[in-house]
């Protein structure tokens, strides 16, 4: 089993006829015909409706989409100012997983959909993240497929490349993965760490997990405890960012160190707090998993 | 993006909340002008304030209360052009390129007014505390009980109760009461049509005759919304900013400086980050954070090694890219065209996975780049230490 994406997923892009929205379409799909399925089943594009793009069906809105696909998933390039508006129309469809790529949402369009997003059925994975892969079975994002291996460790990630780093030294090291997550470098997010860790440990084909962090909020330190308290899986950490000055936006939006709170320290802390195996080097992830499951 | 004070309260006006009467000034005779103005209206005293984006101004000696005339040049010309330090500039300080001339207010009481966007509610969220002057940060580490927060729905807006409920937290009064209320209103006006981030009104004062006033301004501005607010977009001060940030910024790079040796090109927020704190655990200092992004083309890798070049701490440089979108190949041709071009001669250490690797390492090998190559990343980490050693 995996979570969040498996093979029954049917999955629409919004903004498929974009360059960005295009290329990852194609790439998805393909991932998951590797494995015989068949994955993307449309495109929403505002205005070419009733038009196909390479192969696939568009259509206006998100609702015709579902109702003509019977798709289950949305994958979202919306540029950013409209961003937040194609997660409202996702969310209105009814979609269950709603995974939104777009990077450079203003903060308040999201606190705006947040009122509705946080009281819906839908998951929302984003907005800012690489996706969300099972391997084996099928990708909603622009992470690359190969470097996974199907198996038995879930991940969770603030960071893109960093999340593919971890993957990477764990095949090496011959350790699949159950599901990544990637939930996305915003500081206003749809699932954070806790859900995430939440979906792995409810997952019983996933035996242990990755959690990879960064400066910035206190997300981390929530999944912390929720891990001391519910998570019998052993959890390896990682917290991004332990010598970032304070004040200064990394790269991602939400990673900031601002009034002494989101520290890496303080989220390393929590974490050896809870029983997780937090390393200090990013180069140790793999290994010390491999430690953690007595490989 | 952060504006200055005199901007600031120039943004405050517009949304009708009550400020000191002030004129920017670039040039002595400037602020001169504008003192005369101020003294001739019947003020028994004019401030000269600093105009630059770092707090703790006051301590650092940027801040002056004039009574005379003559005062008031005295002070601006000790101000203008001065090296100002605060708790916030770093030990070089940065220069004071422009004044404030504003009136000055007699002070009753200093309070605190402050809204962010809070992560954790998702919410836009009003901070109040009696300990005005003071940052907020230091009050909320020794007494997290003197602020006062109201979490605002984003459909109603700030609520009148609201407002009066931090005003008489605030132990206002009487009709201090509806114009703290005004105030609080028209800040919650102003965050949220210009997008900001951060907003501090610190202090926040009440006059002797009984007027409430934002005697100072902070507002910090979401990047990602500045596409909706051209006006604002013209606010931003270079001058303000690190010289290479602002050249990295012009090629979409993602650089922060910092003073260490090695510098880094990297991927990925996360991985950038990661970077440098291998580095560090390598033994190391990284001289900045560098996100190249996931769909870097050879003129932005000819940017970001240019703007790494000028750094003159730097004595080695890491490259570590893990090919996702961005191919290794792609990269690799970019990094040897821009290495041969600008003629680097410092160490490059090399470390190079996912997509098209192979052909990436090829690429580096046959291009007769004198460069390392790391496999793991804990390797390359070595290998850029010991290169900044020598």
């Amino acid at each position: 089993m995996s979570v969040l994406v498996d093979n029954q997923t049917r999955l629409i892009v919004q903004g498929i006829t974009g360059r960005e929205g295009s290329f990852h379409a194609k790439g998805c799909d393909e991932y998951a015909a590797q494995f015989g399925n068949k994955l993307v089943v449309g495109g929403v594009t505002p205005g070419k409706g009733g038009t196909t793009h390479e192969g696939w069906p568009v259509f206006n809105t998100v609702e015709e989409a579902v109702n003509a696909t019977g798709a289950n998933a949305t994958m979202i390039f919306v540029p950013p100012p409209f961003a937040a508006d194609g997660i409202l129309e996702a969310v209105a469809a009814g979609l269950p997983l709603v995974v939104c790529i777009t990077e450079g949402i203003p903060v308040l369009d999201m606190v705006k959909a947040w009122e509705v997003i946080k009281d819906a059925k839908s998951v929302l994975i984003g907005p800012n993240c690489p996706g969300v892969i099972s391997p084996g079975k099928a990708k909603i994002g622009i992470m690359p497929g190969r470097i996974h291996k199907e198996g038995n460790v879930g991940i969770v990630s603030r960071s893109g490349t960093l999340t593919y780093e971890a993957v990477h030294q764990l095949t090496q090291l011959g350790i699949g993965q159950s599901t990544a997550i990637g939930i996305g470098g915003d500081p206003i997010i749809g699932t954070t760490h806790i859900d995430a860790i939440r979906l792995l440990n409810d997952d019983p084909d996933t035996h242990a997990i990755v959690m990879i962090g960064e400066i910035g909020g206190t997300n981390e330190e929530k999944a912390a405890a929720f891990i001391k308290e519910h998570v019998t899986k052993p959890v390896v950490g990682f917290i991004a960012g332990q010598t970032a000055p304070p004040g200064r936006r990394m790269g991602h939006a939400g990673a900031i160190i601002s009034g002494g709170e989101g520290t890496a320290e303080g989220k390393m802390e929590a974490m050896k707090a809870a029983g997780i195996h937090v390393v200090q080097s990013p180069a140790d992830i793999g290994q010390k998993m491999a430690e953690v499951l007595g490989r | 993006m952060k504006i200055h004070e005199y901007q600031a309260k120039e943004i405050l006006r517009k949304y009708g909340v009550a400020v000191p009467a002030g004129e920017m000034a670039t040039t002595l005779e400037e602020a001169d002008t504008a003192a005369k103005q101020l003294f001739s209206q019947g003020n028994a005293a004019v401030v000269v304030k600093a105009q630059i984006h770092a707090g703790g101004r006051g301590k650092g000696g940027g801040v002056k209360v004039a009574k005379s005339l003559e005062d008031a040049a005295k002070y601006a010309k000790d101000i203008l052009g001065m090296q100002l330090v605060t708790h916030q500039t770093g030990p070089a300080g940065q220069k004071v390129q422009r004044l404030l001339i504003e009136e000055g207010s007699a002070i009753d009481r200093e309070m605190y007014l402050g809204a962010v966007v809070d992560r954790a509610s998702s919410k836009i969220v009003f901070m109040a505390s009696q300990q005005g002057g003071m940052d907020i940060e230091e009050v909320a580490a020794k007494d997290p009980d003197a602020i006062f927060k109201e979490y605002i729905e984003p459909a109603e807006g700030l609520s009148p109760f609201q407002a009066r409920k931090l005003a008489f937290k605030l132990g206002l009064t009487g009709p201090q009461i509806n114009q703290a209320v005004g105030v609080m209103t028209g800040l919650y006006k102003a965050f949220t049509e210009t997008d900001c981030s951060l907003m501090e009104i610190n202090p926040l004062i009440t006059t002797r005759d009984g007027k409430v006033l934002a005697l100072d301004c902070k507002m910090d501005f979401d990047g990602n919304a500045l596409f909706r607010h051209k006006d604002l977009k013209e606010l931003r001060d270079m001058a303000e900013e690190d010289p290479l940030e602002v050249e990295a910024s012009k090629d979409a790079l993602n650089y922060i400086k910092l003073d260490g040796t090695i510098a880094c090109m990297v991927n990925g927020a996360g991985l950038a980050m990661a970077t440098m704190d291998i580095i560090s655990y390598a033994g190391g200092s990284p001289a900045n954070f560098l996100d190249v992004g996931g769909g870097a083309n050879q003129q932005q890798i000819e940017a970001a090694f240019a703007i790494l070049l000028s750094d003159k701490n730097v004595k080695a440089i890491f490259i570590n890219i893990f090919g996702g979108i961005l191919r290794v190949d792609v990269l690799a041709t970019a990094v040897v065209a821009a290495a041969k071009k600008l003629n680097v001669t410092l160490p490059i250490i090399l470390r190079l996975e996912g997509t098209n690797v192979e052909e990436g390492r090829k690429i580096i090998a046959e291009s007769g780049l004198k460069c390392q190559i790391g496999t793991t990343m804990k390797e390359a980490a070595d290998l850029a230490v010991a290169a900044a050693k020598g």
